[in-house]
């Protein structure tokens, strides 16, 4: 019978198969981090359990470190213990750890791949939704409870039910200015937070294929937003040569093997799926959200929305509820919404590529007299290849703080938060009420769109700054 | 965990869609390493003012929901982060039951861990069952025959038949997978000889 890719890996790692469709699934990769393991560890302890494969878990602080000065540790008292617990927790079961002073620290998601520890056609999974991220590497990777922490610490598998398969297709070429992340910015604003709930999305088409690793990442990461719990993509040479060498990737004899299994992953061409939609890549422009909830987006040409015009009540209501907590008028134009601060970072934007797309912006140009902007590295690998490229100074000279790795801003767990009413142009995943601080005003934008808002003082065409 | 059976209690309606997790309980409550003490932080920023004083507009400040055991809302409820402190938030402030016409995934899946009996219901009937909020009079759950009953009528629900047992039971999911632990070795065994790199040795 013809399968999908989600549909290979899944049979690949099922342990055991109830009548009732509930299976046991195998996990190969467990990533976990300080603010979703504690209570974890902790019920292992209660109830006198092991950590079954302590080398299939890497562990590093990300949520909760500060992204100043290092050298005097975390001020923070609440902090301080959650990101020592995960290293006395790492300690007593013998999981690896990337601590706060080691420089392959960052963010999980940004680790994972940079050290090879993510792989195709494993199944991962981590206490925190934007697991998905490491789909982009043809594994089936998922955000879980900490509840399901523990329970895959105990016995390296996972109680699951088969998802749908959702495929999203994306054909032709995409205009100057314009990346991945406009394109999944376009793809929720499409299927809506719930559209892909209860599925499993496969990116495919040559716009995808095309994509560099990283880039596929950014649509990965977000999947979460469209309410899936996965998104994937095949693995192809692009990846292959990415992983050749990482230090945790397989070596030798090992890696010949895994290459011929990797290059197994994909989806028959006759297979079905649930549910399908195709976008033209051509005709996708830089995207910005106006609302609250990933879904609230227009292009940087557009309007933002107004409430008069919608007939369905609750959607009515839902508008201006978020134009209220943005402090926007109706139809007021995506380019007069001025901003005050400008965050580019995050397990969605915050690797080097993304890094030198805004850079590429700023450089030789001063940012907004009025804008306070920072750039959070994902990783200390990130920030030290950033630094080897000269692209700190470039920001630096702009104007923007060139901080530690860590998520920093995108959850605002640390000190770098928004204030109330302040307004963000920010490259990371959400844009909830209170999200980035309380009362905070996030607009989500791509890392060259935040640039172009750092230098303009209010959200701006990224083209109007292409070379 | 503990079990779920019946439940009786006057429902607090929450009249918004995309509830997300970080509504539910905002990230600076997410540096406890505790499972309790959240309930007071629940819908915080809804609930509380810049003062820390509860917003008397807010449901779950009023009388009687302050004590509702069960949660109405909009659809879409639990997206976005895969927190668990948002049911364990709901758990500690008294709310075991939720209603909503859709759940985000992960939070669906978190609540059966923690007790709590996540239901889902068509629009139409949650309207109907809105206005029981509305004149604060009881309505009650009841999980074995999979039934919510409000005055003289009644709604059946659709639920996983695993999950059901083990709310009714109260049972330890782990547990009931490592009795499993001979297939798990089963199965581990094949793989190092099938993707031997796996084990990352």
């Amino acid at each position: 019978m013809s399968t999908t890719l989600y549909d290979k890996i899944w049979n690949d790692h099922l342990v055991d198969q109830q009548e009732d469709g509930t299976a046991l699934l195998f996990v190969d990769r467990h990533l976990i981090h300080e603010v979703t393991s504690p209570q974890a560890f902790e019920g292992l302890r209660n109830s006198n359990r092991k950590v079954r494969h302590p080398n299939l878990t890497l562990a590093v602080a990300d949520h909760n470190v500060p992204t100043t000065d290092r050298t005097k540790g975390i001020s923070d008292q609440e902090s301080k213990i959650q990101v020592d617990t995960l290293e006395s927790n790492c300690k007593e079961f013998g999981v690896q750890l990337f601590g706060m002073d080691d420089k392959r620290q960052g963010i999980v998601h940004i680790i994972g791949p940079e050290q090879g520890f993510t792989q195709p056609g494993t199944v991962i999974v981590c206490g925190d939704s934007h697991t998905a991220t490491h789909g982009a590497f043809g594994s089936l990777a998922f955000g879980i409870g900490t509840s399901e922490v523990e329970h895959v610490l105990a016995t390296q598998t996972l109680v699951q039910k088969k998802a749908k398969n959702f495929r999203i297709n994306v054909n032709g070429t995409l205009p100057l200015g314009v990346t991945s992340k406009d394109v999944i910015l376009q793809i929720i604003g499409k299927i809506g937070t719930a559209g892909g709930t209860g599925c499993v999305v496969e990116y495919a088409g040559d716009l995808i294929r095309s994509l560099s690793v990283e880039q596929r990442m950014t649509i990965c990461n977000m999947t979460i937003e469209g309410g899936a719990r996965a998104g994937l993509i095949a693995p192809d040479e692009k990846i292959f040569e990415y992983l050749n060498g990482k230090p945790m990737s397989p070596k030798g004899e090992n890696w010949e093997k895994a290459l011929e299994y990797w290059k197994s992953l994909k989806t028959d061409a006759d297979a079905s799926f649930d549910k399908e939609i195709n976008l033209n890549a051509n005709e996708i422009l830089p995207m910005i959200t106006w609302g609250t909830s990933p879904q609230d987006v227009i292009t940087i040409d557009e309007k933002v929305p107004n409430p008069q015009n919608e007939k369905d009540e609750d959607k009515k209501n839902s508008i201006e509820r978020a134009l209220k907590y943005m402090g926007l008028t109706p139809d007021m134009a995506a380019t007069d919404i001025k901003i005050d601060k400008v965050f580019i970072g995050s397990c969605t934007n915050g690797r080097i590529e993304d890094l030198r797309e805004a850079a590429k912006i700023l450089k030789d140009k001063k940012i907004s007299s009025h804008v306070d902007a920072i750039v959070v590295p994902g990783s200390g690998l990130v920030k030290e290849q950033a630094e080897q490229e000269g692209l700190d100074k470039i920001f630096v000279n702009s104007g923007f703080e060139w901080r530690e790795p860590g998520c920093s801003m995108c959850l605002a767990m640390n000190a770098d938060k928004l204030k109330p009413e302040e307004r963000c142009a920010s490259t990371s995943n959400r844009n909830f009420e209170g999200r980035q601080g309380r009362g905070g005003r996030t607009h989500l934008v791509s890392p060259g769109m935040a640039a172009a808002a750092a230098i303009s003082g209010n959200l701006d065409d990224v083209r109007k700054y292409q070379n | 965990m503990q079990k779920f059976n019946t439940l009786k209690s006057i429902p607090a309606y929450l009249p918004i869609v995309n509830i997300d997790t970080d509504m539910i309980i905002p990230k600076q409550f997410l540096k406890t390493i505790k499972r309790t003490g959240l309930g007071k932080n629940l819908f915080f920023e809804m609930r509380y003012d810049d003062n820390g004083k509860e917003i008397n507009d807010f449901v779950l400040n009023q009388e009687p929901f302050n004590n509702s055991k069960i949660l109405i809302a909009g659809n879409n409820f639990g997206c976005g982060s895969s927190r668990e402190h948002a049911p364990w938030a709901l758990l500690d402030f008294g709310i075991t039951c939720v209603i909503s016409s859709s759940y985000a995934d992960i939070f669906y899946s978190n609540c059966f861990k923690n007790g709590i009996l996540p239901i889902i219901l068509e629009e139409e009937k949650i309207k109907e069952l809105s206005e029981y909020a509305n004149r604060k009079e009881e309505i009650a759950v009841d999980l074995n025959d999979q039934k919510i009953i409000y005055g003289n009528n009644e709604i059946k629900f659709e639920i996983d038949p695993f999950k059901k047992k083990c709310l009714l039971e109260g049972l330890d999911d782990i547990a009931l997978s490592l009795k499993k632990s001979d297939k798990i070795q089963n199965f581990e065994n094949r793989l190092k000889d099938k993707r031997p790199w796996v084990f990352n040795d």
